[in-house]
């Protein structure tokens, strides 16, 4: 088979990892192959397929509060999900080399807990941590914690600074070296009182000695979930990775442009920043069979009381009264009262008229349903076809520099993977565009991201050069 | 000697290179090995040989220490530590029966993170998950947090009114949050998710329930993010030496570690809990109380106490902590365990002092002293860590059946 690229550019090399499936109505638990999302065993399947198939990591989203729709929990999708470190360092157990990639909130933790569990469970893998830092500031989650919610919107992206700083002070107060450990003549520390820090900043009063001696890959990679201009900044000067929504060709190479435009003036070089759509597919024997199966599962993801529910988002209004196979409800949103959604984090805050004017248009021109609406408007399959199809279409797709790899999210679990590790992933690596073994051990190897120099030890090699 | 007898409870508690300050430099211990998974794999694994209810593993906020102020300047000792919640899940996959207990500081944590932490290690570890309690007094840890001062009291002073004071304020604070902690495993009914496909819903909703739980500390708004883990509630344990703690483990706890160095002292400590338990109102209910040792062991006679006296020599003063040392045969210390035993515990947290050489001094040697003696199971005869204590699986206190 030959390469997409026949320009002089380098053929670049396609990251993939496995987004287990998990609270979202695009996970299809109606399914008589859904299996559970909250038993070890389902993790350990999809996380054994990732590896199976070289995957660099393995990545779990994560929410603090079960969400609301009209002052009741939203009994509609998934509900229910285990603790994300807990989960990834029992994975560490069972897979040798997966990246192990968890959600971890900047609001309701404190740096010097969050430091130690990512130290932590970066020696217990053998460096296999990655972050993905996400901000919040709604009082809704706050109810479930002992800050409550007091923090402002516009000083989340500032706490998550900080936080991210004070989280890499940590991590560096031990430089490695610090454990001789020699027993015959008795020297366990190189020099008492190791992990000295000091972290005076608006969000963080804190200092003393950290107690985890610095782990393999220096600092846990760290991902960042969030389009926003404050969320772009925050990832130009501070990820490892960003974890996007870009699934289209287009929206995808304006993002990548943007955000890799962005690293230079941080003093960064556009490869020290990964860009990571979150994507699905859906793989068939033929590409009508594949289109077939896309719009089984979407028919599947949007019942009609999901799409009432997704309409009442924008509505902000109770709509059950109207039938999702009919029109549009002909009432209109209520702007000024609280939002009937809880815990998400997509409420139609600032846009409402300008969205419903859309939706409008869309329905009218194509004539169609509420459900059918819903449909159009949310999250299709990303990528639909045959293996070959699909394989081809990735490819291109980082080729084209609209991204730099993907998180597939399956709409199965556990099983939802198997069929994309036996079939595209042999493609993909027989056109050259991905690993067939892992060539190194850490996270960090398999991203092609350095691991971190202690600043001390930065500080030496440009003294002595 | 044989004789017929309950059969006694073992734990040990596992702690970096032993208990012993100079545990690290004898000639099996694996200093090196300290943050790496293989080394606690294995002890969990010669745990597991032994046929052992639980293993413990310790943690702090802060640097191990010998002052009770701050870090020392010893270099001498062990340094440093992972998280415990962390390091039981990542052996738990890699054990089947030994339930899995990590310490976690309940003074500077979310009860929210550790009840979903701790139901997920259940889960992993399909129903050998507990966790043992901690309230952290010490100024450098809350330096470490920022968001409170601990008063900075002298050992001595504990007794003082501000010591009482302080003690109530923390294990007060503690009891809150076993309490949240239960509340959310509880949150979600064990048949909450029923995935209707004719209606279309994942799960009863009505079977999720808020816990509203507000204290002076904290108020948590609930339902956990997590079901109801396989044991319903994971076992609560707590480490206590004097009556504050004595009343977290009788109102919150099933499983107190005390520390008595005599039978009297045994004897004393399960009256005061019991009687604690009386007035919390849970007279009905099974509360282990474990006596705590620090255990070197060998089989020729002699030697366990000359072992002892080299390390011991090593240091200023010979060791000594809140437990007692023991150092002898298994006959020896099978003997002191039945004596204790016979004054109201129900079995024993055994302290190694030194690792992994006297786990495996206990895995096999003592625990085939006691199997002789009828004191101790042949097998493992329950498939969770609440079987293997004889404790019931709770009912859900929100459940209307």
């Amino acid at each position: 088979m030959s390469k997409t690229d026949t320009s002089d550019k380098p053929v670049k090399q396609i990251h993939l990892a496995a987004h287990f499936p998990g609270v979202n109505n695009t996970t299809v638990w109606s399914d008589p192959e859904a299996g559970s999302q909250i038993d070890f065993s389902s993790f350990v399947h999809l996380a054994r397929t990732a590896e199976r198939a070289k995957f660099d990591f393995l990545f779990l989203a994560e929410g603090l509060r079960l969400r609301e729709q009209g002052g009741r929990i939203h009994d509609l999708d998934v509900v229910g999900r285990p603790d994300t470190f807990t989960v990834l360092a029992a994975l560490a157990a069972v897979t040798d080399r997966l990246g192990l990639a968890g959600t971890i909130n900047s609001t309701f933790n404190e740096p010097y807990e969050v430091a130690r569990q990512f130290a932590s469970l970066d020696h217990l893998s053998a460096g296999r941590a990655a972050w993905n830092v996400v901000t919040s500031w709604d009082e809704f989650t706050g109810q479930n914690f002992r800050r409550g919610g007091y923090l402002a919107r516009e000083d989340r992206y500032e706490r998550a600074r900080q936080f991210l700083t004070a989280v890499r002070e940590l991590l560096d107060s031990w430089q490695g070296g610090e454990i001789v450990a020699d027993r015959t003549d008795g020297t366990f520390l190189r020099a008492a009182g190791p992990g000295r820090f000091d972290h005076r900043t608006g969000q963080f009063d804190i200092g003393g000695h950290f107690n985890v001696p610095r782990p393999p890959q220096g600092h846990p990679v760290v991902f960042q979930a969030g389009d926003s201009e404050q969320g772009r900044e925050f990832a130009a000067s501070a990820a490892d990775a960003i974890f996007t929504r870009h699934g289209t060709l287009e929206a995808g190479k304006a993002f990548y442009a943007d955000v890799k435009g962005r690293l230079a003036k941080y003093g960064r070089t556009p490869d020290q920043l990964l860009i990571l759509p979150g994507v699905s597919f859906v793989l068939g024997d033929t590409e009508d069979d594949a289109r077939e199966k896309s719009r089984v599962i979407r028919r599947q993801q949007v019942s009609g009381a999901t799409a009432t529910a997704f309409l009442e988002r924008l509505w902000n209004r109770d709509l059950s009264a109207y039938d999702p196979e009919g029109p549009l409800p002909d009432v209109e949103p209520l702007v000024d009262a609280e939002p009937i959604v809880r815990g998400r984090a997509d409420t139609h805050r600032d846009d409402r008229a300008e969205t419903l004017a859309r939706w409008r248009a869309v329905a009218e021109e194509k004539k169609l349903s509420i459900r059918d609406l819903v449909i159009e408007l949310t999250g299709r399959q990303s990528f639909v076809g045959t293996p070959a199809h699909v394989a081809r279409q990735l490819d291109a797709f980082v080729q084209a520099d609209a991204s730099d790899g993907f998180i597939l999210a399956p709409h199965l679990t556990p099983g939802g993977l198997d069929e994309f590790a036996d079939t595209v992933v042999p493609l993909l690596q027989e056109r050259g565009v991905f690993r067939t073994e892992y060539e190194g051990e850490t996270l960090r190897d398999h991203l092609g991201l350095a691991h971190p120099d202690h600043p001390a030890a930065a500080g030496r090699e440009k003294a002595a050069s | 000697m044989s004789r017929s007898t309950t059969p006694l409870h073992l734990a040990v508690a596992l702690d970096g290179a032993g208990w012993h300050p100079l545990a690290w430099r004898e000639p099996d211990a694996r200093p090196a090995d300290l943050f790496t998974a293989p080394y606690w794999a294995d002890l969990a694994a010669e745990a597991e040989r032994g046929l052992l209810d639980l293993v413990t593993i310790e943690d702090s906020l802060g640097l191990q220490s010998s002052l009770p102020t701050g870090p020392d300047d010893r270099t001498d000792r062990v340094r440093g530590r992972l998280d415990a919640v962390l390091t039981a899940a990542r052996i738990a996959p890699l054990t089947r029966h030994v339930g899995l207990v990590p310490v976690a500081v309940v003074t500077h944590t979310e009860p929210f993170h550790l009840s979903k932490a701790v139901a997920t290690l259940d889960y992993v570890s399909t129903g050998r998950a507990g966790v043992q309690v901690r309230v952290s007094a010490r100024a450098d840890e809350a330096a470490h947090f920022g968001r409170r001062t601990v008063p900075q009291l002298p050992v001595a002073e504990l007794d003082s009114p501000a010591g009482r004071a302080l003690l109530a304020e923390l294990f007060g604070e503690a009891a809150d949050y076993v309490e949240v902690v239960r509340r959310l495993w509880d949150s979600w009914e064990d048949d909450a998710e029923i995935r209707d496909v004719a209606t279309g819903r994942f799960i009863d909703r009505d079977k999720l329930h808020y816990i509203d739980f507000e204290g002076p500390h904290f108020s948590v708004k609930g339902p956990s993010i997590t079901p109801r883990p396989p044991q319903g509630q994971p076992v609560v344990a707590a480490l206590a030496h004097r009556t504050e703690p004595f009343a977290l483990v009788a109102g919150s706890a099933d499983l107190g570690f005390t520390t008595p160095h005599d039978t009297g002292q045994a004897a004393a400590i399960v009256a005061e809990i019991r009687e604690a338990q009386e007035r919390a109102g849970r007279g009905g209910e099974t509360v282990h109380v474990f006596g705590d040792l620090v255990v070197h062991l060998d089989e020729e006679p002699g030697r366990a106490a000359e072992r002892r006296a080299r390390l011991d020599a090593g240091l200023d003063a010979p060791y000594s902590g809140d437990a007692l040392v023991f150092a002898g045969t298994s006959a020896e210390l099978a003997d002191l365990l039945l004596e204790f035993a016979a004054a109201g515990l129900s079995g024993f947290r055994l302290r190694p002092a030194t690792l992994p050489y006297d786990l495996a001094r206990i895995s096999r040697d003592l625990v085939p002293e006691l199997q002789r003696r009828g004191a101790f199971r042949t097998a493992y005869e329950a498939d969770t860590l609440r079987g293997l204590l004889g404790l019931p699986r709770p009912a859900n206190r929100y459940a209307t059946a």
